[in-house]
């Protein structure tokens, strides 16, 4: 079965005004996603993962574009698509969620007419079918006496009925795909436990197919099937969560499962990783991770690695990974 | 096609415009009038207070009747226009710059004290602003000026009376939330004293907002001071002030001496229109979040 | 022996202002009777989510807060007794590093001034006494001599933390609060801060009060662990224990909240219902009961549990009475 999302060779960049420097926030990603499936993009900042989430919506700012790649969401390549079609997509059959919840919702509008929003635009619902709706949907993202809630504003929400909110609003037109941009860091872990328990419902009740964006690895081992990890700009590591968990490929995605804490730890000193993140405008030439990689080479400094590995289904980009 | 032609040449005109390089033009008028203003015996050909009525009502060297010892005309006294202009730029940078200098001072000072002492002095700096600023400007810098007689002094002690306040208030709502910046903590920890913070911490870090505040100040305070001189409540004659070439070239208008409030209304507009643009430069340069002024 | 830093019941209750004439009407108990003690060179870890008052609580300790109830003991002495030369020593004993490095360090002084800022409040030294202590401590958190003429602006977040560490220690002190260090670093960077800031304990005898909400790290860096929940602590014990056999309910769903480290991470799941109380009114008796799946209906809404020692750990909750 053909995968629901496919990016092939996807770059993005960034481009100063005089068109002198071009910064490579997006270069040569390729991944795919089935329809169900849970995929977690994993990076710092300055990895492109946020840059990739809208790119995937074609949600870019004036400074972006795309340079190259294809962008396959059930076969149809939505670069190619006029923004009246993207339009039509985003919202009813890609829809995100982002980090902040507040700058997500209209601090004027009542929460009802938020999530109605989608119902309206996308579906052509009336104003008072698309409120029941609304009602309806607030229920099922487990908001308490939604009836009252409909009626009420975002500041009388708490952080975590926000971010609920938000997501109501994701599923209204039942989406095949929802992107969440870091959607639990403003979230206090009683509540991000509440509302991952309720993404995993929701994906379960409507067979939607969720992005993850985080810098959390634990998020990535509680939710997600798939995992690619970025650095720099580049997909270093893709492939199944357990795999990437148990034999990571990619010296970066090595070092950074050992040096995340762990609770039933008995080392002393973490596995440290060291340097600092990469500065996207000033890229060392080669492999972006070798001034902080351990197993750096010469050929790394030199040329940057290509993709293997794609036939196993587990990716790399790296000169040192065995095979 | 046609519609992203003229968005592109509305954008490269709008940015243009803002001068998102530095204000080369802003700056090299404002240069231009400061350096006139200092060498202004050197550079005017007559004298500025004294004029011979034979000579007056000249219009400018290029129209019909002119001449060129008089390169913009003369006025109702016969005094050269351009002379006048030169000099009339002395009023206009000294008291601006003054008035902005000394008012900036004041204003921010009470500001970084109230908004970082909080309590007693904080209400009290604020009831008396709040007082100062419900004062309407111009009336209050008239009223003040009948008091005080007409000087250049004078005038510069008005206008920083008037304007202190919108420093103090800008001042205060940064400090404010500099306050609770996490190095000013620190300092607390530290065991630094309160005059050590607002000195060391606060000060350094609320100047680009005065810097921005001040260009764009110097702009009211000049306009400020035109009005009154125009309504003879400012420097008193023969000391040419711009403001006063004004109300004195309103008499000329119907007769067609345009020179006379033209020439002054222009250098007026030329360098407001500098210092704001210079100020609105400095407020997306040095901080982009700042708020609306 | 005399623990280093002593709390008794101390509390924070904030006035809530109400009217016109500003008459004081019901209080926001911050912090509502905590009592702990750090001992010396080691790590005492505070848990919890917005509201329980860590925040609050490490403001207390570092005197930027004055406490409206309980008592605050440093090397024994009472800090409300202490006059002026005694709060002076209260503060070259304890100093702070923040979770945000980029807010930490005023971005018009140099980093060598920043660093020595508190040493130079204290002590009169200069020249060259100056320069060699400042080298030291820049060494001391592996930051290069040249890096004290530059500007903050110039540094990443980790060594902007590192700086801040430098100064932290520059008045050398017994206690140093960490309110969330990491929290706002790159994942990759975490681990070096911590690994550094382990290392420095063991170098200097550092005792740390170590605020978190990463649990791992919590557990991972501290000796003792405190959870608090709307103004008091509901748990306190060795680390390892709370972490892993927790009691209170609470402690328990918070722990299981905890993401894993691995898919195949077995963890009890806990989901608990409703929202995170506002402090500003909180559930009578105890605290937790709206939320809790073992509340025992006749005496959780009506009764304050009390903090009781049962095998070694502390716990406020009925069930272990």
């Amino acid at each position: 079965m053909a995968p629901l999302l496919e990016l092939r060779n996807l770059s993005t960049h960034y481009v100063s005004q005089r068109g002198t420097r071009v910064v490579k926030a997006v270069d040569h990603v390729s991944l795919a996603l089935d329809a169900g499936e849970t995929l977690g993009v994993v990076g710092e900042s300055g990895s492109g993962k946020t840059t990739l989430a809208l790119s995937i919506l074609r949600l870019l700012p004036t400074a972006a574009d795309n340079a190259g790649g294809e962008m396959l969401f059930d076969g149809e390549d939505l670069l190619k698509k006029s923004p009246e079609e993207m339009r039509q997509i985003r919202g009813k059959r890609i829809a995100m969620i982002l980090q902040d919840p507040m700058a997500s919702l209209n601090p004027l509008f009542t929460i009802g007419d938020q999530v109605a929003e989608p119902l309206r635009v996308h579906e052509g619902m009336g104003r008072r079918s698309a409120w029941q709706r609304a009602t309806a949907l607030l229920k099922s993202v487990r908001i308490t006496a939604p009836e009252t809630r409909v009626r009420e504003y975002p500041h009388q929400m708490s952080g975590g009925m926000r971010q609920r909110i938000v997501g109501a609003m994701g599923i209204a037109c039942e989406p095949r795909l929802l992107i969440a941009d870091e959607p639990t860091t403003s979230l206090d872990l009683t509540i991000q436990a509440q509302y991952l328990a309720l993404l995993r419902d929701l994906q379960r009740e409507h067979g939607l197919a969720l992005i993850f964006i985080t810098h959390n690895l634990g998020i990535v081992a509680k939710m997600c099937d798939r995992v690619a990890v970025m650095y720099a700009g580049r997909l270093v590591e893709f492939g199944p969560v357990r795999k990437i968990f148990d034999e990571p490929r990619h010296p970066y995605t090595r070092a950074l499962l050992q040096s995340i804490p762990r609770f039933a730890d008995s080392r002393q000193r973490l596995t440290a990783i060291g340097g600092q993140p990469p500065d996207l405008s000033a890229l060392p030439l080669g492999c972006a991770f070798h001034p902080r990689c351990p197993d750096a080479i010469d050929r790394c400094r030199g040329e940057a690695p290509e993709e293997t590995g794609a036939a196993m289904g587990h990716t790399v980009r790296c000169w040192v990974a065995g095979p | 096609m046609a519609s992203r032609v003229a968005t592109a040449t509305l954008g490269w005109t709008l940015s243009t415009l803002r001068m998102k390089g530095f204000p080369w033009i802003p700056v090299g008028i404002l240069f231009t009038i400061a350096v006139v203003a200092i060498f202004a015996e050197v550079l005017a050909p007559h004298s500025s207070e004294v004029g011979s009525l034979g000579e007056r009502f000249k219009p400018p060297a290029w129209q019909q009747g002119g001449s060129s010892q008089f390169l913009l005309g003369t006025d109702h006294l016969g005094r050269d226009v351009l002379s006048r202009l030169i000099f009339g730029a002395r009023v206009s940078m000294v008291v601006g710059i003054l008035a902005v200098v000394v008012a900036g001072t004041i204003g921010t000072t009470l500001g970084i004290l109230s908004g970082y002492m909080g309590t007693w002095v904080d209400q009290l700096i604020m009831r008396v602003t709040d007082t100062w600023l419900a004062l309407p400007a111009l009336t209050f810098a008239i009223f003040l000026a009948a008091i005080l007689g007409p000087s250049e002094m004078n005038i510069v002690i008005i206008l920083t009376l008037v304007y202190w306040t919108r420093y103090a208030r800008v001042i205060r709502g940064e400090v404010l939330s500099l306050k609770e910046r996490e190095f000013v903590r620190l300092a607390i920890v530290a065991g630094c004293s309160k005059w050590t913070i607002m000195k060391r911490h606060i000060l350094p870090n609320v100047l680009n907002t005065v810097m921005v505040l001040a260009s764009l100040q110097l702009g009211v305070v000049i306009i400020a001071e035109a009005t009154l001189s125009f309504l003879g409540v400012g420097v008193p004659p023969p000391k040419p002030a711009w403001g006063l070439m004004l109300a004195d070239g309103k008499k000329g208008m119907m007769a067609g001496y345009w020179w006379l409030t033209v020439t002054p209304g222009m250098c007026i507009a030329l360098m407001v229109l500098s210092a704001n643009l210079l100020g609105d430069w400095l407020r997306v340069k040095l901080d982009p979040q700042l708020r609306q002024l | 022996m005399t623990p280093l830093l002593e709390a008794v019941d101390l509390a924070k209750h904030f006035p809530v202002r109400r009217g016109l004439f500003g008459r004081a009407r019901g209080a926001v108990r911050a912090v509502d009777g905590v009592s702990f003690v750090v001992e010396k060179g080691r790590t005492l870890g505070v848990v919890g989510e917005s509201g329980c008052g860590k925040t609050t609580t490490a403001k207390l300790v570092l005197g930027l807060e004055e406490p409206t109830g309980g008592s605050l003991r440093f090397e024994g002495a009472d800090l409300t007794t202490l006059d002026t030369a005694g709060r002076r020593r209260y503060r070259r004993g304890i100093q702070a590093v923040f979770q945000d490095p980029f807010a930490s360090l005023n971005p018009r002084m140099r980093v060598g001034q920043i660093i020595m800022e508190p040493l130079i409040t204290h002590e009169r030294i200069e020249g060259a006494d100056l320069k060699k202590r400042l080298e030291r401590l820049l060494d001391r958190v592996g930051l290069p001599a040249k890096a004290a003429s530059l500007f903050p602006h110039e540094f990443s977040g980790g060594q902007r933390q590192r700086i801040a560490i430098a100064r932290s220690l520059a008045l050398s002190p017994s206690l140093v609060v960490l309110d969330e260090p990491v929290s706002a670093l790159d994942v990759s960077i975490r681990a070096q801060i911590l690994n550094l800031l382990r290392d420095l304990q063991a170098e200097l005898g550092l005792a740390y009060l170590f605020i978190a909400h990463d649990l791992a790290a919590v557990a991972h860096m501290s000796h003792t662990i405190a959870v608090m929940y709307l103004g008091r602590i509901v748990e306190m014990g060795a680390a390892a224990t709370v972490a892993t056999t927790s009691r209170h309910p609470y402690t328990r769903a918070l722990f299981a909240a905890a993401l894993p480290s691995h898919p195949d991470e077995k963890r009890e799941e806990i989901v608990l219902a409703g929202e995170v109380p506002s402090p500003l009114a909180p559930p009578s008796g105890c605290h937790f009961h709206p939320r809790c799946p073992s509340v025992i209906r006749n005496r959780c809404p009506g009764e304050e549990p009390k903090l009781r020692t049962i095998d070694g750990i502390r716990v406020a909750c009925h069930l272990y009475e």
